[in-house]
């Protein structure tokens, strides 16, 4: 059970795909246009329910309850060796050669 | 009664949500054909530049430094001819509040907003935009909603677009994500209508006033350390503000430096594709936004665009995804500048530009961008290695959008592509004629038209005879 008060994320069907904009490429009209918004939970709820928020400007929104405390989790990513090897290059065409050994 | 929220409904709204929400009468410009009165929109901003420059001064924006890249320039110029590789030049936008140069832009937008007694504003934009408008909105103390084109239809999202999206949290915006598609703006006009929040949109003669600064300050940074103006100045080009804006500075300056721009090509890659939309690397500067906006800028979320690269560049050049990421590496390495990909694209189209001229002329990169989590060259590129997109070294040319990034096997293979300018003004004119319905131009039509596509009188019949 997530409290109310609560900072969380909702998630909402806008436009289902029939309701679409004509000029949309095929794959996209076959989707629906979603939404994700955060607020603060306007009564006690799980996980699924249908539920209202209170955003930041204080607009309220409706939507699927999906998170509590949601946070971001994107980050520098996984190593990528090219890129080391792009810096090792550009230091020995510039600086290279027996000189500088 | 309650309103028609259908698509269709909210879109017949827009003449008259936008008259309310961005404070400009765009009728009194209009002559009822193509062609509208597109001085006296900007006149009618009425802050001179240097009201301009305090207003940003006094709210964290401008002043940014000019770096020379002398050892990028030493690397052009031992890929180039002999005598070839002319100086290279940044200014570091990236030190403007919110770390690019969209904070000018968003810095008049929202003192406009203030003025005009708005309790909020609203922006569409999944880029720098949207943070600019937030930190400007923060100090003003005005509400703010950024409204994000942000997942695809599995809910995967760009790092890039993700993490612009804590940054607008960060300053205190909310934030309104989206799934692929144009209905972005549906949903914008909706919040403008249920908010009455003021339209921060890129596109007003506010927005691009604020970038006119950036062309201002290129010259008298570079006059006051040189003794002269830049030759070159070299802007990434998207929707058209940041090159329209730097241009006309420069002019108000007195300065001839040519004005070229460059796109990361994304060509056969759609913008408003569900399952494309994560195969790209870039989400900004690129040819999907850079070619539509040039060849009609009235394409944008206000009437009439403040944003008309095609009147003010003289070369458009592309790069490809491999050489951006290149040189944003090479950045780093040779320079101590770790800075966004995103921006860099003018740096890469200017490391080839570069070499095709003389060592004494002078190119100024005019912006750079934050970087960080998300953000940066490698969780873009781990994150295009884990949608399927190959990584690899060998001829950037050869780069297919979508199926693979190719890193330059050596700078020497970084090689920018002219666009055909002549061919875009076609466009252009084409496009105008289309969308206004028009099959006989007036007088006025076509001189608005030459000055449109910077071309003459002359230029702009032919194209129409050729029709």
């Amino acid at each position: 059970m997530i409290k109310k008060g609560e900072w969380v994320s909702i998630h909402k069907i806008i436009l289902q795909p029939s309701e679409r904009a004509p000029q949309v490429p095929e794959d996209t009209s076959k989707v629906p246009l979603e939404m994700w918004v955060k607020g603060f939970l306007q009564e006690d709820a799980n996980i699924g329910d249908e539920v209202s928020v209170v955003t930041r400007t204080k607009r309220i929104e409706k939507g699927t309850l999906l998170e509590a405390n949601p946070y971001y989790k994107h980050s520098y990513g996984k190593f990528v060796p090219e890129l080391l090897q792009v810096s090792e290059q550009v230091r020995e065409v510039l600086f290279g050669g027996a000189d500088n050994e | 009664m309650s309103k028609d929220m259908s698509y269709a409904a909210v879109l017949g709204r827009k003449p008259e949500i936008m008259k309310k929400s961005v404070g400009i009468d765009f009728s009194k410009y209009e002559s009822g054909s193509i062609a509208f009165d597109y001085e006296q929109m900007m006149r009618d901003v009425e802050y001179t530049i240097e009201d301009v420059k305090n207003i940003q001064q006094d709210h964290g924006v401008g002043n940014t430094p000019i770096i020379e890249l002398r050892n990028i320039t030493e690397l052009a110029r031992k890929c180039a001819p002999e005598g070839k590789g002319a100086r290279i030049f940044i200014k570091d936008e990236a030190s403007n509040a919110s770390g690019s140069f969209k904070a000018r832009r968003a810095a008049l937008a929202v003192y406009q907003a203030k003025k005009l007694g708005y309790k909020g504003v609203v922006t569409a934009t999944s880029g720098n935009y949207g943070a600019a408008v937030a930190s400007q909105a923060a100090m003003y103390g005005l509400k703010c909603i950024v409204v994000q084109e942000c997942y695809d239809s599995k809910g995967v999202g760009q790092p890039e677009i993700i993490e612009k999206a804590r940054a607008c949290e960060a300053l205190g915006a909310e934030v309104v994500q989206l799934t692929v598609g144009p209905e972005l703006f549906y949903k914008f006009l909706l919040l403008l209508e249920e908010t009455g929040y003021f339209n921060a949109s890129l596109y007003t003669s506010f927005g691009i006033t604020g970038v006119e600064t950036l062309g201002y300050e290129i010259a008298m940074q570079f006059r006051e350390r040189y003794g002269k103006d830049p030759d070159y100045v070299v802007a990434s080009n998207a929707g058209g503000g940041n090159l329209t804006g730097t241009a006309r500075g420069l002019k108000k300056a007195g300065a001839e430096s040519r004005i070229i721009a460059a796109s990361v090509n994304l060509s056969g890659l759609h913008m408003a594709a569900d399952t494309q939309f994560n195969r790209k690397s870039f989400t900004t500067s690129h040819t999907g936004f850079g070619v539509p906006f040039s060849t009609w800028p009235d394409r944008s979320d206000v009437p009439r665009s403040a944003a008309r690269p095609l009147r003010y560049l003289e070369r458009y050049l592309t790069v490809q995804q491999g050489d951006v990421f290149y040189i944003t590496e090479a950045l780093a390495s040779l320079e101590g500048l770790e800075k966004g990909p995103a921006g860099n694209t003018a740096l890469a189209a200017a490391f080839s530009l570069a070499q095709e001229l003389d060592q004494d002329q002078t190119i100024v990169v005019q912006e750079t961008e934050y970087t960080g989590a998300g953000k940066h060259i490698q969780p873009q590129l781990s994150f295009a290695r884990e949608n399927g997109i190959e990584i690899k070294f060998g001829n950037p040319h050869d780069e297919v959008p979508g199926q693979n990034i190719i890193l330059p096997s050596h700078p020497s293979m970084i090689k920018a592509q002219d666009l055909d300018v002549d061919n875009m003004r076609r466009s252009l004119i084409k496009n105008a004629l289309k969308n206004y319905n028009v099959t006989e131009p007036t007088k006025e039509d076509i001189k608005f038209l030459a000055e449109e596509t910077n071309s003459n009188e002359e230029f702009v019949k032919n194209v129409i005879a050729s029709l």
